[in-house]
């Protein structure tokens, strides 16, 4: 028997880009309120959960081809690097810098190192629970 | 700072190496590797003249500032002539193992990986003059041979010796340690230049035996000494370009070096002189004597190679005890640190090409069975002249070197029995007896090696191989060093005024200004003394013996097996094995349930424990928030959802309680005004149920056990007494505050220091953004063994489905 899900299909889809542009912001605005590169990974993953359920694991394979182990090593690596790079400057490792710059459209902005660390923790939080989610749902 | 550099450059070459042997497949890899060492050799060759003439020079790199941690090198006399033994013995040997070393059917890129870290390593262990770097180094020593010796590791062989001598060394190293950090506590300072200046202050010390001590087992197990030394034979299943560079000039001898570059600390101690002397002349005496009863040619090659680091060991005993002798009397023992120093460079040279002999017959003929070995003498002429002269030179023979450093030795040891401190006046007589003895063996197995291996009846049904002599390219190293042997023993002092007297002023620098003032000069002709004739009677009495050898060699058979070492080493690690094995079959039930049990009621049993002992339990409600109706109603939910999943017969409601008891605790954290924790809390539950129901398709049933659950008394304790400790902990933590809360100092600076608003996020990005690191980093590793362990599983049923 084939069930009829054209409507949860249909909503996922929407619903997908709405978790996934809240979960950016979520992201972006953790350094002052609530949020962060955890819970925007979280976010992240849990909208693509949601478009696995509504469809299946081979469809949505692909619709966004990643390959989550890569994206993990590249999360892991982004915030190595980031606390590393002080390093060859002379100062210790994981010295955060910040400022604030005035940039077009957006007005005035501070940007963080820390926002770089922020965006590995992000990617290896997608990379790792998609990972662990794709292999235990691929695993007849 | 580049003094520092150059004991880095092998390791970084270390990291082209893998992509050199994938690219270029028609050139050797060793080629490219060989350019490593030789430039060193020529770099530190810069240093000779300005050594020689007593400068030193010292670098320094930070590492840890804060913990006063750097790599300083330092290059004096003593550490300059290891370094050049290290890297010119090092291109000898990467030259030698480019002929030996097939690039079909070797994996090249693990070896010359391993050979350039323990290069490094052994740089940075002569040349560390900071405690802590010398042991970070002299542990990569180990580790670095770990991997060479256990190169070939699909034999069983390689893999044993491998871990054994990496168990003996690195057991070795760890009490080291422990003597260095005595020596940080004693003296306050890391380097071992400043302490050598402080030593007055030292030593009435009370730790200053201890540290003596451990030290010394750091020394002696690394050289092998009596009875440490049966890793030594063992690790011979390493390939031949190994055990060439770590018997003969490297590793061996870091211990060596360790007792010289201690000596000026430690000789004032009478236990010192006592122990380095004793254990030397110990080993030296039952590594000469078991060399004969070897029949494997490596074998052979390390038990004298034990028997003659006992001798450098013992001379270094009698050269601590110029420290305690005045007057024209100390001239003796001033000498044994020259002989020393001057015998371990004529080791290298003659043990090394012999190790490279044994490997080049092992390589012609396919067996490295003295038994079966014979006549190879008219075929392989140019070997055997290498051959014999390294010999010679072992059995202390002139026209080579080895000669003059036995004599050396033997007038050392004289002196010795002459010395009245210490209790050596009466036991002080058994030195030279010992020393003759032991030389009278070294010349036995030194003529048992060379002789039934070229000489005798020529059986080519014996060999696996058709032998003939082995390519020029193979040669070329052990004629390097033959030839060195034969110019060290016309030019002895040039090499001594050059390489010995420098290393000799950093042994004994109260004695001597400059190297120029060490006044010895080595002549082959000494007199008629009594070392003399010593060696006189050395090789009549060895001839006699030699010749006699199958009459008496049944001797070693009498020796119960079971009584040895080895034996000893093997029944440890056996009832280890078998022990722990044991122990551990009693708990890895491999049930989840048995785990949670041991886990929960140890941390009940830590926790309610520490509290009773420090009487940490306090309740205290004042400060308390009041408790509103609504969250009692969340508290009633709580409670019902955790009942739901505990007693729920079907998996999915148990899920759902499981789900609901998150949701509540995240609606708790939207109360208390933790935002950033509820919108965890609830993405995380959101994203573990979906999960839940991926695998639920997957789950087994759920048993008729679990069906009918029987109430478990243990198990009901244990919940309710993790509710309890939780309970307590929260109340007592709530109840006292000692010390102010952190959060003050976070929420005034988190704007200052960090630039942000959310102290959460700055928490974990930045205050502790270490942690965070090590968080994301154990998550990856958590998602790839799910990942490993899921697919591997897949293979595996995949392959299973091919096979039917």
């Amino acid at each position: 028997m084939k069930t009829n899900d054209v409507i949860l299909q249909f909503t996922a889809k929407i619903v997908f880009f709405i978790i996934f542009f809240f979960s950016i912001h979520i992201f972006m605005a953790g350094h002052y309120t609530p949020g962060g590169g955890f819970v925007g990974g979280l976010l992240t993953s849990s909208a693509i959960v949601l478009l696995v359920l509504a469809f299946d694991l081979n469809t949505v394979r692909t619709v966004l081809p990643f390959n989550y182990t890569y994206l993990t090593a590249t999360g892991l690596l982004l915030a190595l690097a980031t606390a590393a790079f002080p390093m060859f400057k002379g100062k210790p490792f994981f010295t955060h810098y910040f400022d604030y710059f005035d940039l077009p459209l957006i007005g005035k902005q501070s940007l963080h190192t820390a926002m770089l660390f922020d965006g590995g923790v992000y990617l290896v939080v997608v990379g790792v629970t998609m990972t662990i989610i794709q292999t235990i749902g691929e695993d007849e | 700072m580049l003094q520092v550099l150059y004991i880095f450059i092998p390791m970084l070459a270390a990291i082209l190496v893998p992509f050199l042997y994938k690219s270029i497949k028609n050139i050797h890899t060793g080629w490219f590797v060989l350019a490593v060492p030789a430039t060193l050799a020529i770099i530190y060759a810069s240093y000779i003249a300005k050594v020689a003439k007593g400068e030193v020079f010292l670098a320094a790199l930070p590492w840890i500032p804060s913990l006063d941690i750097s790599v300083i090198s330092y290059l004096d006399g003593l550490s300059l002539l290891f370094s050049l033994l290290i890297t010119g013995i090092g291109s000898l040997v990467v030259l030698y193992s480019i002929f030996y070393l097939d690039k079909h059917k070797e994996k090249l890129h693990n070896f010359y990986v391993y050979l350039l870290l323990f290069m490094s390593a052994m740089l940075g262990v002569v040349q560390s003059d900071h405690l802590i770097t010398l042991y970070f180094f002299w542990e990569l020593t180990s580790i670095s041979s770990f991997l060479l010796i256990g190169y070939w590791y699909t034999r069983d062989a390689s893999r044993f010796g491998a871990l054994k001598s990496m168990l003996i060394t690195v057991g070795g190293g760890l009490m080291m340690l422990g003597g260095f950090i005595l020596l940080y506590l004693m003296g306050g300072t890391y380097s071992i230049r400043e302490l050598i200046v402080i030593v007055p202050d030292l030593v009435d010390h009370p730790l200053f035996t201890w540290s003596l001590v451990l030290l010394l087992f750091g020394a002696f197990t690394k050289s092998a000494q009596f009875p440490f030394y049966i890793w030594l034979p063992d690790a011979m299943e390493a390939p031949t370009p190994v055990s060439a560079y770590l018997h003969s000039a490297t590793m061996v001898k870091a211990g060596i070096y360790l007792v010289a570059r201690f000596t000026p600390i430690f000789a004032v101690s009478e236990l010192w002189v006592w122990l380095v002397t004793g254990v030397g002349l110990v080993t030296l005496f039952w590594g000469s004597f078991f060399a004969v009863k070897q029949t494997d040619l490596k074998g052979i090659l390390a038990f004298s190679t034990v028997s003659q680091l006992g001798l450098i060991m013992s001379l270094l005993g009698g050269a601590a005890v110029a420290f305690h002798v005045n007057g024209a009397a100390d001239l003796v023992f001033k000498f044994a640190a020259f002989a020393a120093i001057f015998h371990l460079i004529n080791h290298a040279t003659f043990k090394g090409s012999l190790f490279m002999i044994a490997g080049i017959i092992d390589h012609e003929t396919g067996t490295r069975d003295i038994r079966k070995l014979g006549g190879l003498m008219s075929i392989m002429p140019l070997s055997f002249t290498v051959a014999a002269i390294g010999s010679f030179s072992m059995a202390g023979l002139p026209p080579f070197n080895g000669f003059l450093s036995k004599e050396m030795f033997l007038s050392a040891m004289l002196a010795l029995n002459e010395f009245e401190l210490f209790g050596f006046d009466t036991w002080g007589a058994l030195f030279p007896i010992i020393a003759w003895i032991a030389s009278i063996f070294t010349f036995i197995y030194s003529f048992y090696f060379v002789f039934r291996t070229f000489t005798g009846q020529y059986k080519p049904e014996q060999y696996a191989r058709k032998p003939h002599e082995a390519p020029i390219g193979m040669l070329i190293s052990p004629m390097i060093l033959a030839a060195f042997v034969v110019i060290i023993f016309f030019i002895p002092n040039l090499i001594g005024d050059t390489f010995v007297k420098p290393a000799v002023q950093a042994i004994q620098p109260f004695l001597y200004d400059s190297p120029s003032a060490i006044d010895i000069h080595v002549s082959a002709w000494h007199g008629l003394k009594p070392e003399l004739f010593m060696t006189i009677g050395i090789v009549i009495i060895g001839v006699l013996l030699f010749v006699a050898l199958p009459k008496w060699q049944g001797l070693y058979n009498l020796f119960p097996r079971s009584l040895t070492f080895n034996n000893a080493y093997d029944k440890i690690m056996h009832g280890l094995d078998v022990g722990l094995n044991r122990f551990s079959r009693l708990y890895m039930t491999g049930s989840m349930r048995h785990y949670l049990l041991y886990m929960f009621s140890g941390i009940v049993a830590i926790v309610i424990g520490t509290l009773f002992v420090k009487d940490a339990f306090s309740i205290s409600f004042e400060g308390a928030a009041p408790v509103h109706s609504y969250e009692i109603i969340l508290i009633i939910v709580l409670v019902i959802g955790t009942a739901t999943t505990i007693l729920a017969k079907s998996r999915l409601t148990a899920i759902i309680g499981l789900g609901s008891v998150g949701y509540t605790v995240a609606l708790f954290f939207v109360i208390f005004n933790a935002p950033d924790l509820a919108l965890t809390q609830l993405v995380i539950e959101t994203i573990s149920v979906a999960l839940f129901l991926l695998a639920f398709y997957h789950l087994p049933k759920l048993g008729k056990r679990e069906e009918r659950m029987r109430f478990q008394l243990n198990r009901a304790i244990i919940s309710i007494a993790v509710g309890a400790m939780v309970t307590l902990i929260a109340l007592s933590a709530h109840s006292q505050k000692l010390i102010p809360s952190i959060s003050k100092y976070y929420e005034e600076t988190v704007y200052s220091l960090a630039g942000g608003g959310n102290i959460v996020n700055v928490i974990l990005v930045d205050y502790r953004g270490f942690d965070t690191l090590f968080e994301i980093t154990v998550l990856s590793i958590a998602g790839m063994a799910i990942l490993a362990m899921i697919k591997l599983r897949m293979n595996r049923k995949e392959k299973a489905h091919e096979n039917k």
